[in-house]
């Protein structure tokens, strides 16, 4: 069997299991079968995609279906690019279908989520393999159909029906985009087929407009500011292992469609693209990640943090398109890897994130971190792996997060061979804008873990809490190690994104497996080079001589005491900094731009008993300024055309009467 | 042969910023103390605090977790690590291609995690304004340090310290506009990172103006002695580095022989008595700014680094 008719087979299994999913609805044993099942299957086409990233994934394997247009057939094709997105959906699916078998058991109705699953993970896959832009946007809609049904999984909980209709809306919009742009692929000829879109020549105008509708389309799915709206409702509306898979894992495919229409549909980019693309992206990052600073919800927060990480991948994204447009291969080759790199090491750590959300959420019933706290002492096994999550993400060594953003320095520090000025002058400070994107995500990881795992439970939910469940913790623990595995041992990872830099930009990195002590070398070693195992190993070394030292010749005595209270005993804990307050000093800095953000504190006179009250004044500027406007106007339209519902026959029939000579007219004049 | 004699250079650098460092922060103490015509204790004043520190008990918080426990340790290596990657005396270090100047300042920032982390686990409000004001700090020296490492790579096309130290003691380069902005600005950041005044006062314990101190409050005994010893290390790490790249004279290049690394080993000490009079001078002539000004200091040192990056691109021989 081919690799692709393998991948096609797992998809099938993945429908079936819908299917059977609806068939066994509400008996007892549905849980568990659907999501072993799935497990299986996807820990099945992990495989497949891997030997074939792995095998000399050079040689694209096709396979042609006799359904969907008539003349034209349903095109799929696995080639390197497709195999390393399978591996991303799949790994991020396996996981999401063995928390499940623990987390779906807490599902109060579970016959709401367990057919949308699997066929939504069937969907995502049909994505990547699509080798003609009917087959791809039919994919594509059907994803985001089952991917709303999963949002919508708990309609009657108050928000959720906003999110998912805001989703609806935005996931429509996105696909017509996407529809337009594939119609401008096609071109008059109007042959759908990748292959034929991969060899027509694209005039540089429509080149442009089909760069602006990816971004749309393919923008408003990975969440790109200003089309970010929807991601902070909908992610987590979603059950947590659902939050997981869209944040983690959609996004992705989403990059998918940018990188395959862009640098593999489109042919040889061109630098003023570049340009919008480092802007967005770099926005993206700043405005994503101060997004989630603000926030003390637990998923929302972590939605957020997903648009600055999609905000990253576009920014380096950019750079290769830069790279690329001006013939640089290996600048172009370490930027693109760097992408790739980075796309996967989210998935792994915003899968970890969103899973401890929901252990979070099985523990104690609370999203809203100012009512959690002090649960590092009662879930010790959650609270560790989450850390692992919170490092990895702050892009602190010896993690993964740390090795992507640093190939992406390394990919800014190759500026100064562009021989544009303007990308020039703009690389460095969209490094600026990526290195305060690193350091507020280090800060905003410091507040989540701190306010929620850290300090005194401020409520009884945390004061009752309990470890979660077997499964739920063999998932996170896995994902944790491959979180560190990535970190320490990162020239395996890029060795094996070779064969798709390869494939789309015709260079690669140079290999990594031959340097000594598997240090990884981005362009040549008097430059700049990395190495994740001898940083983590000395860091341990130095740790242990350190505790070794102490615990030898220092002092051994410990007494446990109150906490200091300047005189105060036994505070409240409520009186503890919270989510809120940990951000006042960034709200206070960067919110007051960004946010137009005020503190509003009033204070009782004295002998007056009330208490004295701070109200935060926010405002999306996005929201206010785009959508608003845009939703009054639909608003005012219709109401307008509301009239048209109520006139009387004799009217209906001048007005179509009017339409058609009218209609007749322009035909006259236009030929 | 080479091996043993890379080891020894690399073993001497550790135990030698480690041995240092205290004497270091003692010294700027004692002359901040003549400045303002006090005697000042002994420059040994911070080993005797190290040791005294040491033999004291540990008065843990009843609610302290094992994260509380483990950071100094955590903190402390990782500062550890990051100052032995750092040239003093010599270039060349055995393990200098484990990490460049990018993995230096994250390893720094792992350390403030953890302290950070630390100071919200016991759940005082002390330890969560300590927090909170030390990553709003970091969030924005954070890109100005980046920018310097920017306009350093582009000046010497590396970010390894090794070479660009080695590129930077060679005669091609004499003197840059470039390489003048990058030094106030990482002299800016060096001042904002080791909660020096005008940023942070670490000689005060009243909460209004107080950052590293109140992340800290907790600490005792021989958990408080390895985050004093870390930020003994700290300071010292930015000084090495200020002094390795703008200051790189008469530092031992690599492969050269015995009485080079001594005559190195003696610049180093007295570039370090430079830098630490040249920091008592700033701090004593300075006075504490508000926590809400601090933005405008350290973004200073950014648009610095921006404009020294691109003055780079404008001519090549700024």
């Amino acid at each position: 069997m081919s690799a692709v008719a393998l991948q096609m087979v797992c998809v099938a299994g993945l429908l079936g299991l819908a299917a059977l999913a609806i068939v066994l609805s509400r008996s007892k044993i549905s849980t568990p079968v659907i999501y072993g099942a799935t497990l299986a299957v996807s820990t099945i086409a992990l495989a497949g995609a891997l030997r074939s990233l792995l095998g000399g994934a050079a040689d694209a394997t096709t396979l042609t279906l006799p359904v969907g247009l008539p003349w034209l057939g349903a095109h799929f094709r696995l080639d390197a690019l497709a195999s390393f997105f399978l591996i991303v959906i799949n790994l991020g699916g396996a996981s999401a279908s063995l928390y499940g078998l623990g987390y779906g058991h807490h599902d109060p109705a579970p016959h709401r989520v367990l057919p949308f699953f699997p066929a939504f993970l069937a969907g995502m896959n049909l994505v990547v393999l699509a080798d003609d832009a009917f087959s791809y946007l039919l994919c594509w809609e059907f994803m985001s159909l089952a991917s709303w049904a999963l949002v919508m999984a708990h309609h009657r909980e108050p928000g959720n029906a906003k999110a998912g209709y805001v989703y609806l809306v935005m996931a429509s919009f996105g696909t017509l985009a996407l529809l337009l742009a594939f119609g401008l692929l096609a071109g008059p000829a109007g042959d759908y087929g990748f292959a034929a879109i991969r060899a027509a020549q694209h005039t540089p105008y429509a080149a442009t407009l089909v760069l602006i509708l990816m971004l749309l389309g393919a923008g408003s799915k990975a969440g790109l500011v200003p089309l970010h709206v929807w991601l902070p409702l909908a992610h987590p509306a979603a059950p947590s292992h659902v939050s997981a898979l869209m944040s983690g894992v959609m996004t992705k495919v989403a990059i998918y469609g940018f990188i395959r229409v862009m640098f593999d549909l489109l042919g040889q980019p061109t630098w003023p693209a570049s340009v919008v693309v480092l802007f967005l992206g770099s926005i993206t990052a700043v405005m994503g990640i101060l997004y989630a600073m603000m926030e003390k919800d637990l998923k929302r927060l972590l939605a957020y943090s997903t648009i600055e990480n999609i905000g990253i991948v576009f920014v380096s994204l950019g750079l290769a398109m830069a790279f690329q447009a001006n013939g640089l291969k290996m600048p172009a080759a370490l930027a693109f890897t760097a992408a790739l790199f980075h796309a996967l090491n989210h998935s792994f750590f915003k899968s970890l994130l969103f899973f401890g959300a929901g252990a979070v959420l099985t523990a104690t019933g609370e999203r809203d971190m100012d009512k959690l706290g002090g649960l590092i002492h009662r879930m010790p096994f959650t609270s560790f792996v989450v850390l692992v999550g919170c490092v990895a993400i702050s892009a602190l060594p010896p993690f993964n997060g740390f090795v992507s953003e640093w190939l992406i320095f390394q990919a800014v520090l190759q500026s100064p061979e562009l021989p544009q000025w303007a990308l020039k002058i703009m690389v460095p400070a969209v490094g600026a804008m990526l290195a305060l994107a690193a350091a507020l995500a280090a800060a905003c990881f410091v507040k989540t873990y701190g306010v929620t795992f850290l300090g005194r439970p401020r409520g009884t939910a945390a004061e009752a809490a309990g470890e979660v469940d077997r499964f739920s913790l063999a998932t996170m623990f896995i994902l944790a190690a491959l979180c560190l595995l990535a970190g320490i041992l990162p020239g395996l990872a890029i060795d094996a994104l070779a064969p798709v830099a390869t494939q789309i930009l015709g260079s690669r990195m140079p290999a990594q497996t031959g340097q000594p002590w598997l240090s990884i070398v981005p362009i040549a070693e008097g430059r700049s080079s990395y190495n994740g195992l001898l940083v983590m190993m000395f860091i341990t070394a130095a740790a242990s001589l350190a505790v070794y030292v102490i615990h030898r010749f220092a002092s051994h005595a410990l007494r446990r005491g109150p906490a200091w209270g300047c005189g105060f005993s036994d505070a409240t804990p409520a009186a503890q900094y919270s989510a809120v307050s940990f951000a006042q000093p960034i709200r206070r800095v960067f919110g007051t731009l960004v946010f137009h953000a005020r503190d509003h504190v009033t204070m009782p006179p004295p002998g007056d008993l009330r208490p004295a009250r701070l109200r935060i004044e926010l405002h999306d500027l996005v929201w206010s300024g785009m959508y608003a406007p845009i939703a009054d106007a639909v608003g005012f339209l219709s109401t307008r055309l509301n009239r048209l519902q109520f006139l009387t026959i004799r009217r209906y029939l001048s007005l179509v009467f009017a339409t058609l000579v009218t209609l007749l007219l322009v035909l006259a004049i236009w030929s | 042969m080479v091996v043993i004699s890379d080891i020894i250079v690399q073993g001497v650098q550790m135990l030698l910023v480690l041995l240092l460092a205290p004497l270091l922060t003692g010294y700027v103490r004692k002359i901040k103390a003549r400045l303002v015509r006090r005697q000042g204790a002994s420059v040994f004043q911070p080993y005797r605090d190290l040791l005294r520190l040491l033999r004291k008990e540990v008065v843990l918080a009843d609610n302290a977790s094992w994260l509380f426990r483990v950071t100094p340790y955590i903190t402390f290596a990782a500062i550890w690590v990051a100052a032995a990657l750092v040239p003093t005396f010599a270039t060349g270090l055995l393990f200098n291609w484990t990490a460049d100047l990018i993995a230096i300042v994250a390893l720094l920032g792992s350390a403030r995690f953890f302290l950070a982390l630390a100071g919200m686990d016991v759940g005082t409000s002390f330890g969560g304004i300590g927090s909170s004001r030390e990553v709003m700090i970091a969030a924005l020296a954070e890109p100005a340090m980046l920018l310097i490492v920017f306009c350093l790579a582009l000046v010497a096309g590396s970010t390894q310290l090794s070479t660009v130290s080695h590129f930077l003691a060679s005669s091609y380069v004499g003197l840059r506009v470039s390489l003048g902005m990058a030094l106030v600005a990482l002299f800016m950041v060096a001042i904002a990172e080791n909660a020096r005044i005008p940023v942070d006062n670490p000689a005060t314990h009243l909460e209004l103006t107080m950052v590293h101190e109140a992340m800290i409050l907790e600490y005792s005994g021989r958990h408080l002695a390895m985050i004093e010893l870390g930020a003994f290390l700290k300071l010292l790490l930015y000084v090495s580095l200020i002094a390795c790249v703008f200051l790189p004279w008469q530092i031992a290049l690599y492969g050269s022989g015995a009485l080079s690394y001594t005559i190195g080993a003696a610049a180093y000490i007295v570039k370090l008595a430079l830098a630490g009079f040249l920091l008592a001078l700033f701090e004593t002539a300075t006075a504490k700014m508000r926590v809400f000004r601090v933005p405008q200091f350290l973004g200073a040192a950014l648009m610095l680094g921006l404009l020294g990056t691109l003055l780079l691109f404008v001519s090549r021989s700024f």
